[in-house]
């Protein structure tokens, strides 16, 4: 497996990053949340941001997707420079979130809820394709988007942005207070997605569930990437990485 | 058919009819502020202001115009959502990440404003507007006399409402409406224009009260002060609903309509305040009202 992700690597160094962020800062209201993160995702790949409570990884994904509204630095999508851009525009580029609070809407069917966000490009999964890799949500389609267990919602909200042509995915903790035989089904399903091409940032705090899907981890601590830790070369960095996390 | 306590049918059927119409108008307005308030989180108390404009503007269309009543069924709400649209984008759009309170306090004064040019220019005695000619005259159903262009408000109301909520609860724009009610921010992100979407809900929402004005406005004369006297009301009613339930105020609407005429038959004098009478109770019991989702 590492000489596959080591070989898919090299030929992605060939090309310029499908997303750069240089320097970005963040602001909650007064409160200077990020400041400067650095990071390069290419395309095909799979990286994390690590780091403790706080440490600003979900207000990284909220400043790539132009929802912290106060924001300076550097993000460039395929080149483009996104960071003065609406949230919808960014979305338009092909750039989908999968929220923390995974955001499923209550007064929306599970059916309503899968297709609510638009097809922005060619490109996204069919609707039968995503039935195959979550056929629980197939089977509950009906059902009332919040009724569903918490795996579902998550299953749902990882979903919906597969369709709309979204080549980059920003998913904020999956595996967030889920069972471990789902965290093992969200695994599976993160790896069936880089295989179907799909480039993804990945904000974990469950180090293990990060270590066995991506292909390089940046650790975050107070609103800086401190480090970046290659797939393979993970467990010779183990000590370094839980004094990074405290655990 | 028999008395019932004493009341002559036609008294308590005659009653009944007038209920249901006043619930149409009820109902139609307080949908239209359901809706304005589910995703805008604003209170339009404009919305009577925008009622008699559309009755005016019906009125308008055929004085200056000479266009009639089912054009103006179609255009008045036009203009009326028009003229939301203008205010939802040069007032209303700047007040959405401030309180409720701005809001209502904002479309308060230019319900006054609306009211006060119209009272400077027309006063206060009211415009008389015929009804459709094939509309006029009724049916005597052997127990009452219902007159054709009643019948018409009711089911053109019960339409007109029961359309609004098939398109909201039904449909893949609804959809998008229901979910920018709940977190507009992401659905923001997943990148449909909301801004948008808010000036064009606001505009329907009033554009429903404007098709309320023009149905209004061969039953009551066109006058400055008819949405006046009527919000406050619908107001009542809404509570009563719960803010941004659909169903809840439509049903509401009706209800209420109906109970305000069966009062009139058995306890007349009480007719005025039933409605606030149980707004109080339901004010007490259910403070969310009685479709509302909670707090």
């Amino acid at each position: 497996m590492s000489d596959t992700a080591t070989h898919s690597r090299k030929d992605a160094t060939a090309g310029a990053p499908l997303l750069e962020v240089r320097g970005l800062e963040g602001w909650y209201g007064e409160s200077h949340v990020l400041h400067g993160i650095d990071f390069d995702v290419r395309e095909g790949e799979v990286v994390t941001l690590l780091g403790r409570n706080g440490a600003g990884k979900t207000s990284t994904l909220l400043a790539i997707m132009g929802i912290l509204e106060k924001r300076k630095g550097t993000v460039l999508y395929g080149g483009t420079e996104t960071i003065g851009m609406q949230p919808r525009h960014i979305a338009r580029l092909g750039i989908a979130l999968c929220p923390e609070e995974r955001g499923i809407f209550a007064s929306l069917n599970v059916e309503e809820n899968l297709m609510l966000p638009p097809r922005i490009q060619e490109g996204g999964l069919s609707v039968e394709r995503i039935y195959d890799l979550f056929p629980n949500l197939k089977e509950r389609r009906r059902s009332q988007g919040t009724k569903l267990s918490g795996g579902e919602q998550q299953m749902l909200a990882i979903a919906r942005i597969l369709r709309t042509g979204a080549r980059l995915l920003l998913l904020d903790e999956p595996t967030e207070g889920l069972a471990p035989v789902i965290v093992q089904q969200i695994g599976h399903t993160i790896k069936a997605l880089k295989a179907e091409g799909f480039t993804i940032v990945l904000v974990e705090q469950n180090f293990r569930f990060a270590a066995s899907v991506a292909d390089r981890h940046h650790v975050v601590d107070q609103g800086r990437v401190v480090d970046m830790i290659p797939g393979e070369d993970l467990e010779a960095n183990i000590d370094k990485l839980h004094a990074y996390l405290g655990v | 058919m028999f008395e019932l306590l004493g009341i002559p049918p036609q008294v308590l059927m005659g009653q009944l009819l007038l209920g249901l119409i006043n619930g149409s108008f009820y109902a139609v307005l307080s949908l239209g502020l359901a809706v304005i308030f589910g995703l805008l989180n604003i209170i339009n108390f404009s919305h009577g202001a925008q009622y008699m404009l559309g009755g005016f503007v019906a009125w308008m269309l055929l004085t200056y115009f000479g266009i009639g009543y089912w054009w103006a069924l179609i255009l008045a709400p036009l203009v009326v959502g028009a003229t939301g649209l203008v205010l939802e984008r040069l007032a209303l759009s700047k007040l959405y990440h401030l309180d409720h309170l701005y809001g209502l306090l904002l479309t308060f004064g230019v319900a006054l404003i609306i009211q006060g040019l119209f009272r400077n220019y027309y006063g206060i005695s009211g415009q008389p507007y015929q009804i459709p000619e094939i509309l006029s005259g009724g049916q005597n159903l052997g127990f009452m006399f219902l007159p054709n262009y009643r019948a018409w408000v009711v089911v053109a109301s019960v339409i007109v409402c029961f359309g609004t909520w098939f398109m909201i609860e039904k449909t893949r724009l609804g959809a998008y409406l229901r979910a920018a009610t709940e977190n507009p921010v992401l659905v923001g992100a997943f990148g449909i224009n909301v801004p948008r979407m808010i000036m064009l809900t606001y505009a329907f929402g009033v554009g429903l009260a404007g098709f309320a004005g023009v149905l209004a406005a061969p039953i009551y004369s066109v006058n400055p002060n008819m949405g006046a006297d009527l919000i406050i009301v619908v107001f009542a009613v809404v509570v009563i609903g719960g803010m941004g339930s659909i169903m809840g105020a439509i049903l509401t609407g009706y209800g209420l309509g109906v109970i305000e005429g069966l009062t009139r038959v058995f306890y007349p004098e009480g007719s005025a305040v039933v409605i606030f009478v149980i707004m109080a109770i339901v004010l007490m019991i259910k403070p969310e009202g009685l479709f509302g989702r909670g707090a």
